[in-house]
């Protein structure tokens, strides 16, 4: 089977586009980190980028998504802006959020991006909500639920998966599976080797995909979304993939072998992508480096923005409590 | 606090308690630890090296379920074991509020004395640099209003050390409060067989012209107000509560009675706080003694924002304290 017959050239571009601009975006805010330039702590998706840009590439604009506190990915794959994210993370007037909510909780509903959440499998409910909304109101919107290999044991999901199917809820459950939920290895505390088979429970399909796959990701994201716009139920998918730095920048990393870090950073999803569009013939070596040249044009740009707004008045601290104080 | 005898050591908050659970662990068999990522010693250090001293049945890996880390902290409390639950951060709890509220608080009294539930909740609370709306809250406030739990809140390591202890081997659910941003001072800590009773305050400054009421990390900055008030001629008494529930109430009525003006200060939202429930058995119970009433210090009632200037502006400190003194006394 040939690229084409999964995916136009005009998408197999556009996905690299997005991972792109999501690993320069999440290289220069380790760096901006690193130099003390934003507050709080961040959770790179560093290697993760074939899952957002592949899933996201799958939905409209108008489709929901719910994410985590690895959100960054998810914010740029289904179409925020760069500067108002960056000014997020700066903590700036200007943000996605105005300031409020910081790394862990980039927002934009203008673009169904329901949230970046700080709870684990937080979002998991919420993307159920919007499906049973979305149907309610007949607008055949589709929700997908990022979540990781740590929140597949959190009750939520559990109880999302068995409402959404129960109702035959036009979710799609996309499990990033990096094999660990902080320090953790999975398999110390997960029952099952596959996470797919967990659909079994609730009589759905489940699905193992190679999470570093663009191809991979888009096909079974779409066949899946397009199942839940049909009203066909919704889908879990274990995608298999590897964070690349710590479990945010910072952390000292003692719970993996840096042999383990290597090996895996060999088979980076952008450069394999690259590959492939290039053995393809949809993509010279000057086009790839067109593309990552315009991110870090872009990504400069975002930063710009960012450090030249200004930050919030401590006055304004209580604005947006309620919509309305009678 | 500092025994000369070579008992005391200096060491963090947080070592404070890995060293009090070294400690309970080794003296009782039933002790055990349940929580997420505690094999490489969890989010804060609070339980580095346990495993390695006491292995994995004793130091058990918890999946990210905070409801059956409760759960199951019940079930072996009320078969013979003393779980310490750790939940990290205390929004965390919140997923497991069924277990601690209509579990853990109730079992004892619903079943009519049969069992208690020994075991302790241990979760960190507080701002600490922009953690933001869900990694930076106190809600002691929840715990407290729940009969059922003990609630304890340290403000040093030799308290977080003293308490420990006293939690692990007390019978009834105790509720741990960690401050994060204490979670690294260090400080002198009796090693030894050295226990803080639960529902024992501590007087951290003697004054007369008012009472200061406070507890974990706003100790920190109502010890900076003292100075500062002393500087304006104002001498501050301060009370560190360490329990909540037990309150020693004897000890903050035999100030207040003295000075006749009291503020109370805690970094959780003011609004419907535990500082109202202070506040009210104060005014209660020397009422004729009070010279004014009572001034509470909290966050403001908005959840706790990311950008520094908000996260300034919402949550208090000694500024905040020192303001509330001077209101106390009549000087605004
Ligand atoms: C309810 C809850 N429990 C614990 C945490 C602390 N925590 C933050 S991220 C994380 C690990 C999550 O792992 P995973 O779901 O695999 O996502 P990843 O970080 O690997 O992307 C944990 C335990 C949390 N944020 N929320
Ligand atoms: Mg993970």
């Amino acid at each position: 089977m040939s690229l084409t017959d999964t995916m136009s050239p005009g998408m197999a571009l556009g996905i690299h586009r997005t991972m792109v601009r999501i690993r320069v975006f999440e290289s220069r805010v380790e760096e901006l980190f690193k130099a003390g330039k934003l507050p709080g702590f961040v959770h790179t998706y560093i290697g993760q980028e074939a899952i957002a840009a592949g899933v996201c590439a799958t939905l409209n604009r108008d489709d929901y998504i719910t994410s985590t506190h690895r959100g960054h990915g998810h914010a740029v794959a289904k179409g925020m802006e760069l500067g108002p994210i960056m000014a997020e993370l700066y903590g700036k007037a200007t943000g996605a959020c105005r300031g409020r909510g910081g790394s862990m909780h980039v927002a934009d509903f203008s673009v169904g991006m329901l949230g970046a959440n700080g709870i684990v499998a937080g979002g998991l409910g919420i993307a159920a909500g919007a499906a049973l909304s979305a149907r309610y109101r007949g607008t055949r919107q589709v929700a997908v639920g990022f979540f990781g290999d740590g929140g597949i044991n959190k009750g939520t999901f559990h109880e999302a998966l068995n409402f959404a199917a129960t109702h035959r809820l036009g979710v799609v459950f996309v499990c990033e599976n990096n094999q660990y939920a902080q320090f953790t290895s999975r398999l110390r505390t997960t029952s099952v080797e596959d996470l797919s088979v967990r659909a079994a429970a609730y009589g759905i399909p489940g699905i193992t995909v190679d999470g570093n796959d663009p191809a991979a990701t888009y096909r079974e994201s779409l066949e899946a979304a397009g199942r839940a716009r049909d009203g066909g139920g919704p889908t879990l998918l274990n995608m298999e993939t590897y964070r690349f730095g710590g479990h945010y920048v910072g952390d000292a990393e003692v719970y993996r072998a840096s042999a383990e870090v290597e090996d895996r950073r060999r088979a980076d999803p952008i450069l394999r992508w690259e590959r492939t569009l290039t053995e393809e013939e949809l993509m010279t070596a000057g086009l790839a480096e067109a593309v990552w040249a315009e991110a870090e044009e872009e990504v400069s740009a975002a930063v710009r923005f960012a450090e030249e707004s200004p930050y919030p008045d401590g006055g304004t601290a209580l604005e947006n409590v309620f919509t309305r104080v009678p | 606090m500092a025994r000369r005898d070579g008992t005391t050591r200096r060491m963090t908050f947080g070592q404070a308690t890995v060293d009090a659970m070294g400690y309970a662990m080794r003296e009782d068999d039933r002790v055990v630890v349940l929580g997420e990522d505690i094999s490489w010693g969890g989010n804060f250090g609070q339980f580095r090296g346990l495993l390695d001293e006491f292995g994995p049945d004793r130091v058990i890996d918890m999946p990210i379920s905070e409801a059956i880390i409760m759960a199951v902290s019940v079930g072996t409390a009320v078969t013979g074991l003393r779980p310490v639950a750790s939940m990290s951060f205390v929004e965390f709890t919140l997923g497991a509020m069924d277990e601690i509220v209509n579990q853990a608080a109730k079992f004892r009294y619903m079943f009519g004395g049969q069992v208690s539930v020994p075991l302790v909740l241990r979760a960190s609370d507080g701002v600490l640099r922009s953690s933001a709306g869900q990694h930076s809250s106190s809600l002691e406030g929840l715990f407290t209003h729940l009969p059922g739990l003990k609630v304890v809140a340290p403000s040093n390591p030799a308290d977080a050390r003293g308490l420990l202890r006293a939690a692990i081997a007390d019978d009834d659910p105790v509720v741990y409060l960690e401050n994060k941003r204490i979670t690294a001072k260090r400080g002198p800590v009796p090693v030894g067989d050295h226990v803080v009773p639960l529902g024992s305050a501590a007087v951290r400054r003697r004054g007369s012209d008012l009472t200061i009421v406070t507890y974990s990390v706003m100790v920190l900055h109502a010890e900076k107000a003292c100075s500062q008030l002393a500087e304006m001629g104002i001498e501050a008494e301060l009370i560190d509560l360490r329990s909540l529930v037990p309150l020693d109430l004897d000890t903050v009525l035999s100030s207040v009675v003295r000075t006749g003006r009291v503020v109370v200060a805690h970094e959780a939202w003011e609004f419907g706080g535990f500082g109202a429930e202070l506040a009210s058995t104060i005014t209660g119970q020397a009422f004729d003694r009070l010279r004014a009433a009572p001034v509470r210090v909290g966050a403001a009632q908005a959840p706790v924002p990311f950008s520094p200037p908000l996260e300034r502006a919402v949550v208090p400190g000694s500024d905040e304290i020192v303001a509330a003194a001077r209101e106390v006394m009549g000087l605004t």
